[in-house]
């Protein structure tokens, strides 16, 4: 699965990166993480509060540093 | 919260506060280099240590926390996005920095968020003047540090002026198309936990407690002020019962959890009653113990879990903040390395010459969250005076050179340039009607 994660550079966008991986590999889907930082491309996502978290293309949650669980759950619902 | 991996950070940040606030600068001033400028740095890290902390950081950060879990952001944002009712959109962008900027990297998303895909250039340029200016923690610490008059005016002048910015940048280039993005806003579904009146009574309770507890001496006897003063505990004290009341209510907070802290809080008032603050620290230890240990409750964990995540963000650069002030400014009353003549001579009284180089310093410089107080505590102690300081308060947050860039980046050169100019004769004037009017 394709995910990106948006945020421009502050902690809780790469504890949200990390928080990702840990989800990942705990349910055991195989992703690639792409951070974009770029202010431009993360509004051609929709989300306007970081960090925001993209699964296949849709922003799938804005302004939250998710836990490692929240996130399994978006894994479950794809 | 995951102690395994908070707790050094935690132990680190309470032993930097023990030793700062036990710091005996005096001793080891005489005995290594006395009178030297550098002492200063201590003096005025162990008086932040002393006075700010406990009493107003540690409430403040309980608050902001409080904010940006309890207050439904998605319903404010609903008034900035693409259909707003302009009119209201200029309202809302204006005061909705004081919930929705809590974290100063939130401004610039939200900005060109509000920009590209929701209300537009005025409503966005609005929101980005006032936004950090009005966040609850640079509120707080701007009016128990510099004084209650300093943080309304920073308030109102932040709210009032970035009206007028938006509706000139709007009126600027009212005639320019804006490049549209192709993805519509996400607007986040508010979810709706308690109604309206309720989280407003439980803020009321934390409010009141910060204000009380930091309520100052007053000059004059026998009026109002001096009455709350006298019994300004009582009163912060009726605040914590009303908070501890929200809590059981509406929190699903067991009584006897209240009930264990409150005891040791009164037990604690009637054996040292001279050192209130330390029956203080124990009633913040008790709360978070309750918000950390009701395992079922998701809602008190991440009010808990935010509030800290501020204390670790914040009071770092605040550490280091006051440092650097106190090396190069000093205290109020004391020299620090830079000679208060400069000082009083740039920005000291209230000429316009003194207002607009302070605006234009606060536009070009970079402060990190909250460490414009204490720099502008020096600045004040060295002469500066107030109209220009309120202009460096209102353009210092809102521009640094690095945020410059990416403001043109979303906005491009012209309308960045425009900005600019605007806040800096915007900050200038209000730094001017202040200095005239109120000192």
């Amino acid at each position: 699965m394709k995910v990106v994660v948006l945020g421009t550079g502050c902690k809780k966008c790469n504890d949200l990166a990390a928080n990702v991986k840990q989800a990942a590999a705990d349910q055991g889907v195989e992703v690639s993480i792409e951070k974009v930082t770029d202010l431009n491309q993360i509004m051609t996502y929709g989300c306007m509060t970081t960090p925001g978290l993209v699964m296949d293309g849709t922003l799938v949650s804005q302004g939250k540093l998710l836990k490692v669980e929240q996130i399994a759950k978006f894994f479950h619902a794809k | 919260m995951q102690w395994n991996r908070e707790w050094k950070t935690f132990l680190v940040i309470l032993s930097a506060f023990v030793v700062c606030y036990t710091l005996p600068v005096e001793q080891i001033e005489a005995a290594i280099w006395p009178s030297s400028p550098l002492w200063e740095a201590l003096y005025l890290v162990r008086w932040y240590a002393q006075e700010h902390v406990l009493l107003c950081l540690v409430p403040a950060f309980f608050i902001a926390g409080a904010v940006s879990v309890f207050v439904s952001q998605a319903a404010v944002m609903k008034y900035l996005g693409p259909k707003a009712n302009k009119v209201i959109a200029y309202g809302v962008a204006s005061v909705s920095g004081t919930i929705l900027a809590v974290c100063s990297c939130t401004i610039l998303p939200l900005f060109a968020g509000i920009y590209r895909m929701g209300a537009g250039l005025g409503p966005a340029s609005a929101f980005l003047y006032s936004g950090p200016a009005i966040n609850i923690l640079a509120i707080i610490l701007t009016a128990t540090v510099l004084g209650p008059e300093m943080g309304i005016a920073r308030a109102v002048g932040a709210i009032i002026f970035s009206v007028l910015i938006g509706v000139l940048m709007h009126f600027f280039f009212r005639k320019e198309e804006m490049e549209k993005v192709a993805a519509a806003a996400a607007m986040p579904e508010p979810e709706v936990k308690r109604p309206l009146w309720k989280v407003a009574i439980y803020f009321v309770s934390m409010v009141g407690i910060l204000v009380f507890a930091n309520w100052g001496q007053p000059q004059s006897v026998d009026d109002l002020w001096s009455v709350i003063w006298t019994n300004k505990w009582l009163i912060t004290g009726g605040f914590a019962a009303l908070l501890a009341l929200c809590l059981v209510l509406w929190f699903r907070v067991v009584p006897s959890a209240i009930y264990a802290i409150a005891i040791s809080v009164l037990f604690l008032i009637f054996m040292s009653p001279e050192q209130p603050v330390i029956a203080f620290a124990v009633g913040i230890i008790g709360l978070s113990l309750i918000l950390t240990t009701q395992k079922d409750n998701e809602e008190l964990q991440e009010w808990f879990e935010a509030s800290w995540d501020f204390a670790k963000k914040i009071l770092p650069l605040l550490f280091y903040g006051v440092l650097i002030a106190g090396v190069l400014l000093g205290r109020p009353g004391h020299e620090g390395i830079i000679p208060t003549t400069w000082i009083s001579s740039l920005v000291g009284g209230n000429t316009v010459a003194a207002n607009i180089v302070a605006a234009v310093l606060g536009a070009f410089m970079y402060f990190a969250t909250l460490t414009e107080v204490p720099i502008l505590q020096g600045l004040m102690g060295a002469g500066m005076g107030k109209g220009p300081a309120l202009a460096l308060l209102l353009a210092g947050p809102a521009l640094s050179l690095p945020n410059m860039l990416v403001i043109r980046s979303v906005m491009g050169t012209k309308k960045t340039v425009v900005f600019v100019c605007l806040v800096i004769v915007m900050a200038t004037i209000s730094g001017l009607i202040y200095g005239t009017f109120w000192c």
